[in-house]
């Protein structure tokens, strides 16, 4: 699999160089524009949508652009994936688009290090089959997302919406330079994009305060993150002499070699701190431990940003970041493992938490943390094909439930708390929705045969399969009970069982006050204001076409997805796609006998032939004995069977018992929406509980660890610059008074006193002139 | 050519001699402290005004007499200049007197001393 990344290094060198030269790559000319294109439309769609804000539009002109346009892009990305990615066999090319940042500078010859005195960024697009993969299900669900938006944010039409759609295009325009970047300073470039457009778009609802503070958690939190991308990349460029890709892994080659071989004494400290800043960047962007406490508060924004922004696109582009630098991350003992360990404990953690929640929207936030954790712990147990394959079936299943939660939410006043709500689904018009919602569950549970099953066990195999990280294996298996449970408590509680329900209260629902003519009285419709006192909104009104197609076609997506793991090659298409990429082989330890043992035979039934193709060696003692040099070659078992076979049975196992379990608390002989049995069972587990409903209080260890401290520096400073800063600027102003006081004394208002000042003083003059002149 | 050239063609008479321009720096020169004694001892803004006046007229006359003495035509340019500000000045200082009058019903200068710093 390495000799695989080298051959995509190699045929993308040859492409890079005559795109720099020729300008538009004439190898590529008819794709070049098209490529671009993917990047231009969701931009235009960004200035169109900005005019429209501009001319004070008040139709739905906003959101038909934006859709027009994405679909577009969408359109373009599948033709170019369909063109470059569909085969067995896939090089990646670059698109260059012009030149953006060159550099030059004299050589310093006394420096240390490699020699470099050339910085060049371009705007440029790195397309292998992971940027493709990556573009395709960012632009289709953006295209999903922006139509079920239409109707969403429909109560604000004007201002508010073309600010939404704006936002929204210009997020998926920071997306796509961020994934089709060629180089590291255009994917910071989009990562920062991204970031902002969270901001925006999660203090969407400014008038709100929490909104308003939820957003600037977001922003300050992922900053900490970006900081270390930023360090990364500078450290990369002083390292390697470059920012892009092509010519970074070419240049990372000789230490690939040396990690391949286990001499990781021999790799520099430099080196290896590389992947441990990409990492901090990384899990700032995908809420990871300790960075995670923003995600479950973006849910503050509109429901469809959450949906696409904070589960199925841009925290994933952490994961991204990995999988893209993937063999930098081969080249440290302890940055993979680290991944590892913080997936696991995000996960566990995260699900914890999410199980004591009664707000759905964060429920669902929380399981996009935790499922973060299970991409990032796919990643580092060297299975980068099941990580980015939980992220394309979990953008799918995920933005489905979360435009579940949305729709209920639209539909009820901005209700979220399942403890109000029961048997959504029997009610009329709510059947789509309903099974959405139920698709979503089960992928998310793992349930047996779904897309979030497999993605789930490649993860959960992968884990045992490589030696030193059981343990993940074992925190992911129960982290999967746990999901099972959490999913299913909000299933059994809110959708099914006795019809009951409460309104939500307009004034702090997040999405309040839609002007549709029912539930209103003659006096507030269409109220154009819609902060205050709709009294009218007692009945609940189902969602229109737009959220039913677009939620019936991720419902069916969602399945399809399953399909995936079936067709082109051995783990799915996905995994071949993956191979194909940076991130494409396993381990720079790997043993494999031969490229034989690759062949594509069937996943589902190739156990044994796929053990000794996962010939993965020890690269971690406990994760780093570097035994590959010893040539032995054993894979990690599961209780001496192959952890890819009794995956399909345990890990279903394992999500029935959580799904039964959630079926007998909340489901099973509850009679209103309020109390269910869980409520009895609550005082046997003692203050755990409280304890995870309160989010572990996190948040509030944060706030004593750096707000606390923070505010007391603060007012310390504050101190010093009320007293010795401004003293001093107070004494330069108190000094020319002072001596104002003295002299204007002599200003007597006598007119003959000054005229006896001025002839003395004309004498004085004139004896003067008349002494020195004589 | 020069103005003396000029004079000396017209057949002009010669330049002042020293003693007399001594005398009229004598006379300019008790015109100016007649003023200023003038200025510093009345009350009355009209008088202190005309003596402002006379310190005028003498620095005036000292111009017109160094002129003469040296043969060119500089200080009679500036006493020019002199005469048409001090008429200026003149119309703008009784303005003001009048102003000041009309504020106090008085002309005694000591009146604004309230205007001091």
């Amino acid at each position: 699999m390495l000799n695989l990344i080298q051959d995509t290094i190699v045929h993308a060198e040859p492409q890079t160089l005559g795109a720099a030269s020729q300008g538009a790559g004439h190898a590529h000319g008819q794709t070049d524009w098209s490529v671009a294109a993917i990047v231009a439309l969701p931009l235009l769609a960004c200035v169109l949508t900005g005019l429209c804000a501009a001319l004070r539009v008040k139709s739905k002109l906003p959101a038909w652009l934006t859709v027009a346009s994405l679909a577009g892009a969408f359109a373009l990305t599948a033709k170019t994936f369909a063109a470059h990615f569909m085969g067995a066999e896939s090089h990646a090319f670059v698109v260059h688009v012009f030149d953006w940042v060159t550099f030059s500078w004299a050589a310093d010859v006394h420096a240390q290090g490699p020699q470099t005195n050339e910085l060049v960024a371009n705007f440029a697009f790195y397309l292998d089959s992971l940027s493709a993969l990556w573009m395709l299900f960012v632009t289709g669900l953006a295209t999903l997302i922006a139509l079920y938006a239409s109707e969403y944010m429909s109560h604000d039409q004007g201002p508010g919406y073309c600010r939404f759609f704006a936002a929204f295009s210009l997020f998926v325009f920071s997306m796509a330079c961020l994934v089709m970047a060629d180089n590291l300073l255009l994917l910071y470039l989009g990562w920062e994009g991204v970031g902002l457009c969270s901001y925006l778009l999660i203090g969407y609802f400014y008038k709100k305060p929490s909104a308003v503070a939820a957003a600037k958690k977001a922003f300050i939190i992922n900053r900490i993150g970006d900081l270390f991308l930023a360090m990364g990349v500078m450290l990369i460029f002083v390292q390697f002499g470059t920012v892009e890709y092509s010519v970074l892994f070419e240049k990372a080659k000789p230490y690939i070699e040396l990690a391949r071989a286990g001499n990781f004494a021999q790799i520099p400290f430099v080196v290896k701190l590389i992947p441990c800043l990409l990492m901090g960047g990384a899990f700032g962007k995908s809420a990871q431990l300790p960075l995670y406490v923003w995600l479950p508060d973006a849910m503050e924004g509109p429901t469809p940003v959450s949906a696409l922004i904070h589960a199925a696109t841009m925290v994933t582009a952490g994961v991204f970041l990995i999988a893209r630098t993937y063999p930098l991350f081969l080249l440290s003992e302890v940055a993979l493992p680290a991944v590892a360990w913080v997936g696991a404990l995000t996960a566990l953690l995260s699900a914890t938490i999410g199980m004591a929640q009664f707000d759905i929207k964060r429920i669902m936030a929380y399981s996009t943390v935790s499922q973060l954790g299970y991409m990032f712990c796919g990643l580092a147990v060297l299975s980068p094909s099941g990580g980015v394959f939980h992220v394309v079936t979990h953008a799918f299943f995920k933005a489905l439930l979360f435009l579940c939660c949305g729709a209920v939410m639209h539909g009820f006043a901005g209700q979220l708390d399942l403890r109000k709500l029961s048997g959504v689904m029997k009610m009329p018009g709510w059947r789509v929705v309903g099974f959405g919602m139920l698709i979503g569950c089960l992928n998310l549970a793992g349930f047996p045969l779904t897309a979030g099953y497999f993605s789930k066990d490649m993860i959960l195999a992968e884990a045992f399969v490589t030696p030193g990280t059981a343990v993940i294996g074992w925190i992911l298996l129960l982290t999967a009970g746990l999901t099972a449970y959490y999913t299913f408590r909000v299933f059994f509680r809110v959708f099914v069982g006795p019809v009951a329900y409460e309104m939500g209260d307009e004034h702090h629902g997040a999405d309040h006050g839609h002007d549709h003519e029912h539930g209103h009285g003659q006096g507030h419709g269409h109220a154009k204001d819609h902060g205050g006192g709709d009294g009218g909104h007692h009945q609940p009104h189902a969602p229109g076409w737009a959220i039913n197609t677009v939620l019936a076609t991720l419902a069916v997506l969602s399945l399809a997805a399953t399909g995936l793991y079936f067709v082109g090659g051995d783990h799915g298409a996905v995994a071949r796609l993956v191979d194909q990429s940076s991130a494409g082989f396993h381990s720079p330890l790997a043993h494999h006998e031969s490229g034989a043992g690759q062949a594509p035979d069937h996943g589902a039934a190739a156990g044994a032939g796929r053990a000794s193709g996962h010939a993965v060696v020890s690269y971690v003692p406990e994760f780093v004995r570097a035994r590959a040099h010893q040539g032995e070659v054993h894979a990690g078992t599961f209780f001496g069977a192959d952890p890819h076979k009794a995956m399909y049975f345990v890990s279903a196992g394992v999500g029935a018992v959580g799904i039964f379990v959630a079926f007998w608390l909340h489901l099973a002989g509850r009679k209103t929406a309020a109390a269910s049995r869980a409520d009895a069972l609550l005082p046997a587990l003692g203050p755990l509980p409280g304890w995870a409903q309160g989010k572990w209080y996190v948040d509030e260890f944060y706030d004593f660890l750096v707000r606390k401290p923070l505010w007391v520096l603060s007012h310390i400073l504050y101190l010093i610059d009320s007293y010795l800063v401004d003293g001093l600027v107070d004494f330069v102003g108190a000094a020319p008074k002072a001596a104002g006081k003295v002299i204007r004394p002599s200003q007597s208002g006598e007119l003959h006193g000054y005229a006896l000042g001025m002839a003395g003083g004309a004498v004085i003059l004139i004896v003067i002139v008349a002494l020195v002149a004589t | 050519m020069s103005l003396m050239a000029v004079l000396a063609q017209a057949g002009s008479p010669a330049p002042m001699a020293a003693s007399t321009l001594a005398h009229y720096l004598l006379v300019s020169a008790l015109l100016l402290v007649i003023g200023l004694i003038g200025f510093v001892t009345r009350r009355n803004l009209i008088i202190m005004f005309l003596c402002t006046e006379l310190m005028f007229q003498a620095a005036g006359l000292a111009a017109v007499a160094f002129g003469r003495y040296h043969l060119n035509l500089t200080g009679q340019t500036l006493v020019i200049f002199i005469l048409t500000v001090a008429a200026a000045e003149a119309a703008m200082a009784l303005a003001l007197v009048v102003l000041l009058f009309r504020r106090k019903e008085s002309l005694n200068a000591e009146e604004w001393q309230d205007l001091k710093g």
